[in-house]
């Protein structure tokens, strides 16, 4: 086992080349592609692996993650408010990152435990989606009130059938209908290159992720402290969720990743639209700046660990 | 040879892509008979927005009309989105042919 993955050299690279103002850049287009690619393969692996899998048991793993969701968005609510004295909007924003997901946190993760030989239970890129929707709703929630004015239909729209959503939905509906045989002819092109891939993307997330650093500087140490906090908050309450759902390592490490991430494509896009007057800049440099960073080096060995703590002390 | 050309106004607003679904809504309540979407990048008061990814992605969009309708839709801008969003819309006199397109 190498001291540190590959795909987390990569991610270094771009940060690196970003910082010292490299001429590197990767088309927008490849960006987009590259993230399509993303989703599908880890819907695909979901789906093929729930098709060996009665379906029921899963509803009330479901409900515990929209609990769970909400319940971060809530408490990151109340600190950005109370204790960084953040104006509502921009509160209400904040949280709504922290208590959704990120795909590229979630992907890492999956690589990190399949290097290691860690099985997951291949339920997780459901609790994916649905981990994506709930904070975005209650966030709207807290920031506007149950107002008359906000266009739900709209924001339904983009928080159900948001592309993050649509992508892992039908890859998993693909994997589900075909099964693990029917995708064999697929395999190579979404299962053996996923590690490829995600190097590839993780270059661009370095790139992204150093443009933040100036943002940061100017959001001051509050932002920064929440930034690394919020998540080591969350990784607790997923990895409680995970133990009374009962998951196994993997499933409790990878959860409480889900947990700790950050959303930074889905919420951006829907609090751009539903609560404009927040300030994009906050949110994105604190879950993009710190929090992602923060989760692939740092948390995911962590949250291992901590999950093999709480795991060990039930049995 | 004289063009039989008509004068319209062209509308412009270059913003931020996150909105083009919402913005060509307005533009169709409010009566554009048509537009132009194109993506853009740039740099003004809200710093550099250089399209690498989905939230520093701006587009332009392009309606022309007559004088009377691009007020309208400049104002319906003003109100609605100035204050939140990184926008920027001006008019300018354009000669059209085929003006009942328009």
């Amino acid at each position: 086992m190498p001291a540190i993955d590959p795909v987390i050299l990569f991610f270094l690279f771009g940060l690196a080349a970003g910082l010292a103002r490299s001429e590197l850049k990767l088309p927008g287009s490849l960006y987009d592609s590259l993230t399509v690619f993303l989703l599908l393969a880890i819907g695909l692996k979901g789906g093929q692996g729930l098709a060996m899998q009665p379906l029921l048991p899963l509803l009330p793993q479901i409900g515990a993650v929209i609990l769970l969701g909400a319940a971060q968005t809530l408490i990151a609510f109340a600190i950005l408010r109370h204790a960084g004295r953040f104006a509502r909007a921009d509160a209400a924003a904040t949280a709504a990152h922290y208590g959704s997901v990120s795909v590229a946190t979630f992907a890492v993760g999956i690589a990190w435990l399949g290097a290691r030989a860690i099985e997951v239970e291949p339920q997780m890129a459901i609790l994916l989606a649905i981990m994506e929707v709930p904070a975005i709703l209650v966030g709207i929630v807290l920031a506007r009130g149950v107002s008359r004015e906000t266009d739900w239909r709209s924001l339904g729209h983009e928080a159900f059938l948001g592309k993050g959503v649509t992508l892992l939905i039908g890859g998993m509906a693909i994997g589900w209908i075909a099964g693990p045989e029917g995708l064999a002819p697929i395999k190579a092109m979404f299962f053996d290159l996923f590690k490829g891939v995600l190097a590839l993307f993780l270059l661009e997330m370095g790139l992204i992720v150093s443009r933040q650093i100036g943002e940061l500087k100017r959001c001051g140490a509050f932002l920064i402290a929440f930034g690394l906090g919020m998540p080591l908050l969350s990784a607790l309450l997923g990895l409680g969720t995970g133990i009374l759902l009962g998951f196994s390592v993997g499933g409790l490490t990878l959860l409480a990743t889900l947990a700790a991430s950050a959303s930074y494509i889905a919420v951006p896009a829907a609090m751009r639209l539903a609560v404009p007057e927040a300030n994009p800049a906050i949110s994105l440099a604190a879950s993009l700046g710190v929090t992602f960073p923060f989760n692939i080096l740092i948390g995911l060995p962590l949250y291992h660990w901590l999950a093999i703590q709480f795991a060990g002390a039930i049995v | 040879m004289n063009l039989p050309t008509e004068k319209r106004t062209m509308l412009t607003i270059v913003t931020e892509a996150v909105i083009e679904q919402a913005l060509l809504r307005d533009l169709d309540r409010l009566g554009a008979r048509g537009h132009t979407v194109s993506d853009a990048r740039g740099r003004g008061s809200r710093g550099v927005r250089d399209a690498a990814w989905d939230e520093a992605a701006n587009i332009r969009i392009e309606v022309i009309c007559p004088r009377e309708q691009a007020d309208a839709l400049l104002r319906h801008l003003q109100a609605r989105y100035y204050d939140n969003y990184a926008m920027i819309a001006f008019l300018a006199e354009i000669e059209v042919l085929r003006p009942e397109k328009f």
